[in-house]
């Protein structure tokens, strides 16, 4: 195909930055309701975003000297990411509104963040990677902190602030090392430079270890996960649900595509460090939920937990974990999205649910709610014939491909412990009394309500027809 | 053979039973209606089971009424079901004992009858489908959904310490259940087939045969439940409602019996050879201790919970006995459990719904008021000791015999288990029916009213069927058992 200058507009990174720019531009501009108005626009400029995603003309020059690379790994999941923020956009208006910081802010803020995910999967360049971090990072930062009258909320922010600072400035030093030794910041240069090599030097194993730090850090794996569980406490719960849903996911891909891409060929230095952020994170994910009151809290160590098992996939470094990301980082989505919008609605007598114990008794008042979040539980904890099963298999058809059998064995046990506090929310819903004093007010909007079901059915109904979802996931491809 | 997928509506009904009752509104008028779409049910099924087995062909050994739809498109699993002489009375015991579980929850449920309605077609689903799936993901997915409904069972509508009793109950079993998924995993690496029934002919190489057949162990050990892995069964029993404890008993144990036969026995040969002598020494263990255990028990639950771990002990020893008396033993001994542990729990529920105590002490001298209620659980009693003419009989007697072919001592350790279960069943009949009634409150007491003999009855006919006509019960599986025997004793070199 020919290429163009007003093809560049096909391209969904620049559209959705010229959309955000727009939806800014009305905020601005509007009198009234104009945290409506953009909120309205945003979900309308993601909506285009998904389709020119979908359309994916490949413009050779806008790939400006290789900084970017697209591939179907790539595609897949500029596409998750982009319905999980358009999701968790739709999920959480109403909760904004409620909690009076209805601020045309918050909807440019998280478009902003998705750009800078976007650009980030699919950077090709070390330089091109960090700037993307920073620009998703910067508007997460303000995020944490939108609740501006709230304590916690600038607690989270400032906490979030400092420590992202940190791990940037680890990445960035790795990322000066690796150019230090190898000349060149270009992801393909690099796997070129170092195939040359039998051995890596030692600069370059620790440009990879800053590097795979200030990533880990990104995922949140143990043992640099320390800020998840307070900043998923202290933000407004929407912002968590954007936190645990959209950059966790991009974080993922880049720390796959990292490992797998310029360090393809030395499996044997990373893996030890993935395998050991993919064990502890398990097993800390498991065990400090137990003690947890706060949902989001739990919500947050579960998240760690996940990134566990996404990191097992990781170790095994094989065409099999390519497919096993992609399906649990979309089981991931559904799971987390399907339990945010019932969190985001449901209101006790005190106002929004945040602790575990405040949902006791739900199913007796609301029994299809309890329900729901009873199958979510139970999905997310790994039990048949939820999707979260099946995510966690393929995790475990990948390494055991490889031969990861302790790792594989240390995998379910942390699965059986985590089941625990999975199980203790079921506890709470069904086995406890309804409170007396407590009503339920369960309010949500019918955009929700659609986004709702509909994950609810994917999370419920994927065992009947598995194929959709596994056949494009086994055809994704790195490089 | 039929053209229409039989097995699938057996399957598949209770589930669309639930998606009815589902859609009933909850109100106390509709709670009849609720229990009796929930009854029709299940009884609709059980009669489909039971055309099932008038069809089955007793000269074949393959499975029949197979099924078979491609369900994930990268992987060789498949949506591929069929029942053999292993699993068709599996699949009627469970759908035998579902509607009677519903009849007798129809009164002593008060709350949440339209989760509980629910729960039960679940289970029934998921356990005919774990008995009928050929494919091992298949199972697997059976096997390990089964904890959803019994964990809210538990939980929901047991007793006092229900909520500790149902978080045993659930990470218990998934602990065991979670190593199967590897090795699962693990066999699919290695062949690249699924089908339970290709996968008999094909043999491991010794070292992963163990592994794997430890990795299954961990789960079937754990289900079925054997010494030392049986705590969590007291609990779950003793809190569990009266249906709860039934399906717990008659089906859900039979879980890991048909586990070790189709997993341990049917695909890892060698490594079954290798272990036999320790899951001998752990069934004795289970047998002697555990039936010393209900000896001293005060609560009526407990006491048959513990006498159940020590059927299971026969059980697992017919299996790894790998011969035909053994195997068919076991087998029988499996299905008898099944029915007269269920009657026996229903029997305890009958007493509990009058007098909510399940304290041995309390009662006494039962028979004065209750003469039918004595008798019924006369009979099951002796069943459970194994008296000649009652199916427990059968089964015993064929662990014996298999035993004697192998080995003197496991023999006289099967045979022990018989003379403690006739010291304690016979010790706590004297304790609750005979005597003279010395608690006031138990003067009131009334004999089994109408419901409650539509319950018993139907479990003692098919007592005294077993114990009269072994055969028909024997003739359909005898195919099935000789393959697994012929298959091991190949591998072995025998």
């Amino acid at each position: 195909m020919e290429n163009s200058l007003y093809k560049i507009f096909l391209l969904p990174e620049i559209s959705l930055t010229l959309l955000t720019c727009s939806c800014l531009i009305l905020g601005l501009f509007s009198k009234k309701d104009s945290y409506l108005k953009t909120i309205n626009a945003s979900i309308f400029s993601l909506i285009i975003t998904i389709l020119l995603i979908f359309v994916n003309v490949d413009i050779k020059f806008a790939h400006y000297d290789e900084l970017f690379s697209n591939n179907s790994l790539i595609q897949f999941f500029k596409i998750i990411i982009v319905v999980g923020s358009l999701t968790s956009i739709i999920i959480s208006k109403n909760y904004f509104l409620e909690l009076k910081i209805a601020r045309f802010e918050v909807p440019i803020l998280l478009m902003f963040s998705t750009i800078g995910m976007l650009i980030m999967i699919s950077s090709n360049n070390l330089m091109l990677m960090y700037l993307a971090i920073e620009l998703q990072s910067l508007s997460l930062y303000v995020l944490a902190a939108i609740n501006r009258n709230s304590l916690v909320s600038a607690e989270a922010g400032v906490k979030y602030f400092i420590l992202g600072a940190l791990s940037s400035g680890i990445l960035l030093y790795g990322c000066s090392l690796i150019y230090g030794f190898t000349g060149t910041t270009s992801f393909e240069q690099i796997y070129l430079s170092l195939n040359q090599l039998d051995n890596l030097n030692l600069g370059i194993i620790f440009g990879l270890v800053f590097i795979l730090v200030g990533l880990a850090f990104k995922v949140s794996a143990v043992p640099f996960h320390m800020w998840t569980p307070d900043v998923y406490e202290g933000s407004p719960t929407s912002i968590t649900a954007f936190f645990a849903i959209v950059p966790k996911i991009a974080a993922v891909v880049l720390i796959f595509r990292f490992c797998l891409e310029p360090f393809g060929n030395f499996y044997k230095e990373w893996s030890q460090i993935i395998m050991f952020l993919s064990i502890s994170s398990m097993f800390v994910g498991a065990i400090a939920a137990i003690a947890q009151n706060s949902l989001k809290r739990l919500l947050a160590y579960s998240s760690i937990g996940h990134v566990g098992y996404v990191l097992i996939a990781l170790a095994a470094g094989n065409q099999e974990s390519i497919k096993a990301v992609a399906i649990y980082m979309f089981a991931y989505m559904v799971m987390n999205v399907a339990i945010f919008a019932i969190i985001l609605s449901l209101k006790s007598s005190k106002g929004f649910v945040e602790n575990i114990d405040e949902l006791s008794g739900l199913s007796k008042s609301n029994p299809i709610i309890g329900l729901s979040i009873a199958a979510i539980m139970l999905s997310m904890a790994g039990i048949p014939p939820f999707i979260g099963f099946f995510s966690k298999f393929y995790i475990f058809i990948a390494a055991l491909n490889k031969g990861l059998v302790v790792l594989s064995i240390l995998g379910v046990l942390a699965s059986v412990i985590s089941a625990y506090y999975y199980l203790r929310i079921i506890k709470v819903i069904y086995f406890e009394d309804l409170n007396p004093n407590q009503n339920y007010n369960f309010t949500i909007s019918l955009q929700s309500k659609l986004v709702l079901t509909l994950m609810l059915i994917i999370m419920t109904f994927f065992v009947f027809y598995p194929s959709i979802i596994v056949n494009i996931a086994s055809n994704l491809m790195l490089n | 053979m039929t053209n229409w997928p039989l097995l699938t509506v057996i399957i598949f009904l209770p589930l669309v039973g639930s998606f009815i009752i589902l859609l009933i509104k909850e109100s106390s008028i509709n709670s009849i209606n609720i229990k009796w779409a929930a009854l029709w049910t299940s009884i609709g099924t059980f009669i489909l089971s039971c055309l099932l087995w008038i069809q089955f062909d007793y000269n074949n050994s393959s499975y029949q009424f197979v099924e078979k739809i491609r369900w994930f498109d990268d992987f060789n699993f498949n949506y591929h079901i069929g029942v053999d002489g292993i699993s068709l009375f599996m699949i009627l015991l469970s759908t035998f004992l579902t509607p009677l579980c519903i009849l007798a929850s129809w009164k002593n449920i008060k709350n949440n009858i339209k989760e509980y309605m629910i729960s039960f077609l679940f289970l029934e689903t998921v356990m005919i489908g774990m008995f009928a799936s050929i494919d091992i993901l298949l199972f697997y997915i059976f096997f390990e959904a089964v904890l959803i409904p019994m964990y809210l069972i538990i939980g929901i509508w047991g007793g006092e310490r229900r909520i500790y009793a149902s978080f045993k109950f659930f990470l218990y079993t998934l602990l065991g259940s979670v190593l199967m998924l590897v090795a699962i995993i693990i066999i699919y690496r290695n062949t690249g087939v699924m089908n339970i029934q290709d996968l008999q002919g094909n043999y491991f190489d010794k070292s992963t045969q163990k592994f794997l057949w430890l990795a299954f162990f961990a789960s079937f050990a754990v289900k079925i439940p054997m010494w030392p892995f049986h705590t969590w069964l007291p609990d779950a029993h003793v809190e569990a409602p009266t249906a709860g404890s039934v399906i717990l008993a008659g089906v859900l144990l039979k879980m890991g019996g048909y586990g070790f036969i189709r997993f341990s026995l049917g695909m890892l040969p060698e490594a079954t050879a290798f272990f036999i002598p320790f899951i001998m020494i752990l069934s004795i263990i289970a047998i002697i201790y555990t039936s010393l255990v209900a000896l001293a028990q005060e609560d009526i639950k407990k006491l048959i919970a513990y006498s159940s771990v020590a059927h299971m002990g026969i059980v697992t020893i017919g299996i790894f006995l790998v011969n035909q008396q053994g195997l068919e033993g076991a087998m029988i001994q499996m299905i008898s459990h099944g029915v007269v542990s269920a009657a026996l729990f229903l029997c305890v529920g009958v007493i509990y719904d009058r007098m909510h105590t399940r304290q041995i002490s309390f009662y006494g001298g039962l028979v004065n008021k209750m003469p039918a209620y004595a008798t019924v659980f006369m009979i099951f009693m002796l069943a459970s000791v194994g008296l000649p003419g009652t199916s427990g009989f059968i089964g015993e007697l064929l662990v014996i015999l298999g035993a004697f072919k192998v080995s003197t001592f496991i023999a006289i350790g099967a045979s022990l288990g018989i003379i403690l279960s006739a010291v304690y069943m016979l010790y706590l009949y004297k304790r609750i029916i005979f005597g003279v009634i010395a608690n006031e409150k138990v003067k009131d007491i009334l004999d089994l009213d109408l419901r409650e003999k539509i319950i018993l009855i139907p479990l003692l006919l098919t007592v005294l069927l077993i114990g009269i006509f072994p055969n028909i019960f024997l003739d359909p599986m005898r195919q099935s058992i000789e393959i697994i025997i012929t298959n091991y004793e190949i591998a072995n070199g025998k």
